[in-house]
């Protein structure tokens, strides 16, 4: 069964529909003892780094995470407060990853205007064989997003917005996409199956 | 590369896919949800349905639908149509919608705009302009293009993206239905106003006409179009493949 952590930041539908699609069981759930037992386990969110942190603690569950050995996946700003700072409301985050986000310059390296939040659909540069297998390089997904990763060791995919940054990271059994695997059509189905394999 | 999009508009009456011309003379199309996989499985970027009905009843039907529609669809959709407060926009969020369309009721309530914003964020909320031109400048109007305002397209946009709008989706009251192709100088301009994505809508009859207002930088970040996706004049994967033929980047 697949875990999809349930710390109240509302809309968890699209992240539940994939696992529906996909054929998965899973329970949505801030039960750490029900998290454990899960094969896999989803962090999605949608809203504020501040907010979304204020409710991870608030459910008790910022400490759990980091203990998790089954593959984790942070989607989105689940993704974002799996590093360890967030500009976005100065936020201290779990820290499972080292690098920290930053806004999304609004001038890109060549100086022209960029609009922000990104919004559509841009290319990942992969070097994570595993979790892209049967994916082309430079495919294409869906991001929604004002914040973003540093580039660093854990980086395991990179796009390009303006200027670059880190669409995938990985560190070991820890996974993180800045993009939407659950609205990125079939490339993004493969790459949730691609997880979903995963030991 | 970021890509530019492709968006299919879906208007839904009482639950079934229509398609009107000036927004007159409604003809029903198609199932909505399959019309939605098609478009998705032809490398549709997005899709919007628009909620036309004029009933209660109808209503609640579109919000059972948004719920097939994310069950079914792997790719982002934006829905709209009579969207008049945070309770309706909540609803169809609940529902399953990736991003919410107002329009109407945010020129008669401009508060509208930053409440949504405030509850949701702005990467859900476009704002739709349908606007006509009066002595050659563009006019803002309300109810379907029905009703006009004294509100100028350009600073209407402005404000809409002060007031917290994460997207601009404008139609031309005057190309929509032509199939003439598109307003591309509107959208240049803009494009160099707001600092938020612009979609381009109304006035599409071929994949030339979409090509061409694609083609403009600063311009629209994505193009909209029904009655020639719905009736098979323009079949996405072509429009794909002319678009990177331009050297437009595009999902593909």
């Amino acid at each position: 069964m697949v875990g999809i952590i349930d710390y109240k930041t509302g809309n968890l539908r699209s992240v539940e529909n994939a696992l529906y699609r996909a054929g998965v069981e899973y329970a949505v759930t801030a039960e750490p003892a029900i998290l454990h037992s899960c094969s896999h386990i989803l962090l999605p969110g949608v809203g504020d780094a501040g907010w979304a942190m204020g409710r991870i603690c608030e459910n008790g569950i910022a400490d759990i995470i980091a203990t998790f050995t089954q593959p984790v996946m942070g989607i989105c700003l689940g993704m974002q407060i799996m590093c360890s700072y967030s500009e976005e409301s100065d936020t201290r985050c779990l820290g499972i990853f080292p690098g920290k986000i930053r806004r999304i310059p609004e001038k890109s390296t060549e100086g022209e205007k960029i609009k922000v939040p990104h919004i559509g659909w841009n290319s990942v540069r992969y070097n994570d064989n595993e979790l892209f297998d049967g994916i082309r390089q430079d495919e294409y997904f869906y991001f929604v997003h004002s914040y973003c990763a540093e580039i660093d060791e854990y980086t395991a995919g990179v796009t390009v917005y303006g200027t670059e940054f880190g669409s995938v990271l990985r560190r070991g059994n820890f996974i993180g996409c800045q993009f939407h695997p659950e609205k990125s059509g079939t490339a993004g189905e493969r790459l949730l199956k691609n997880f979903l394999k995963m030991k | 590369m970021y890509a530019k999009r492709i968006i299919p508009c879906l208007d839904i009456r009482d639950g079934k896919t229509v398609k009107g011309i000036n927004f007159k003379g409604i003809t029903s199309v198609g199932d909505p949800v399959e019309m939605a996989r098609r478009y998705s499985e032809q490398m549709a970027d997005e899709l919007v349905f628009l909620d036309i009905s004029a009933t209660l009843e109808g209503r609640k039907t579109f919000a059972s639908l948004v719920e097939r529609i994310s069950r079914e669809i792997n790719i982002p959709f934006t829905v709209g149509g009579g969207v008049s407060s945070v309770e309706d926009a909540d609803i169809l969020l609940q529902a399953g919608a990736d991003k919410v369309s107002i329009n109407s009721a945010a020129v008669k309530n401009p508060q509208l705009i930053c409440e949504l914003k405030e509850k949701f964020g702005s990467q859900f909320i476009v704002v739709a302009i349908d606007a006509k031109k009066v002595n050659g400048e563009y006019v803002v109007t309300t109810h379907g293009g029905n009703r006009f305002t004294d509100i100028k397209l350009y600073e209407w946009a402005v404000e809409a993206e002060k007031l917290g709008a994460g997207e601009i989706l404008f139609t031309s009251m005057d190309c929509d239905g032509t199939k003439k192709g598109y307003d591309c100088q509107a959208y240049t301009k803009l494009a160099q106003l707001v600092n938020i994505p612009i979609i381009a809508s109304g006035g599409a009859g071929s994949i030339d006409d979409i090509v061409e207002v694609l083609s403009h930088d600063p311009g629209a970040d994505a193009a909209l179009a029904a009655s020639i996706f719905h009736y098979g004049s323009v079949a996405i994967p072509e429009l794909k493949k002319a678009l990177k033929n331009k050297n437009i980047p595009v999902r593909i």
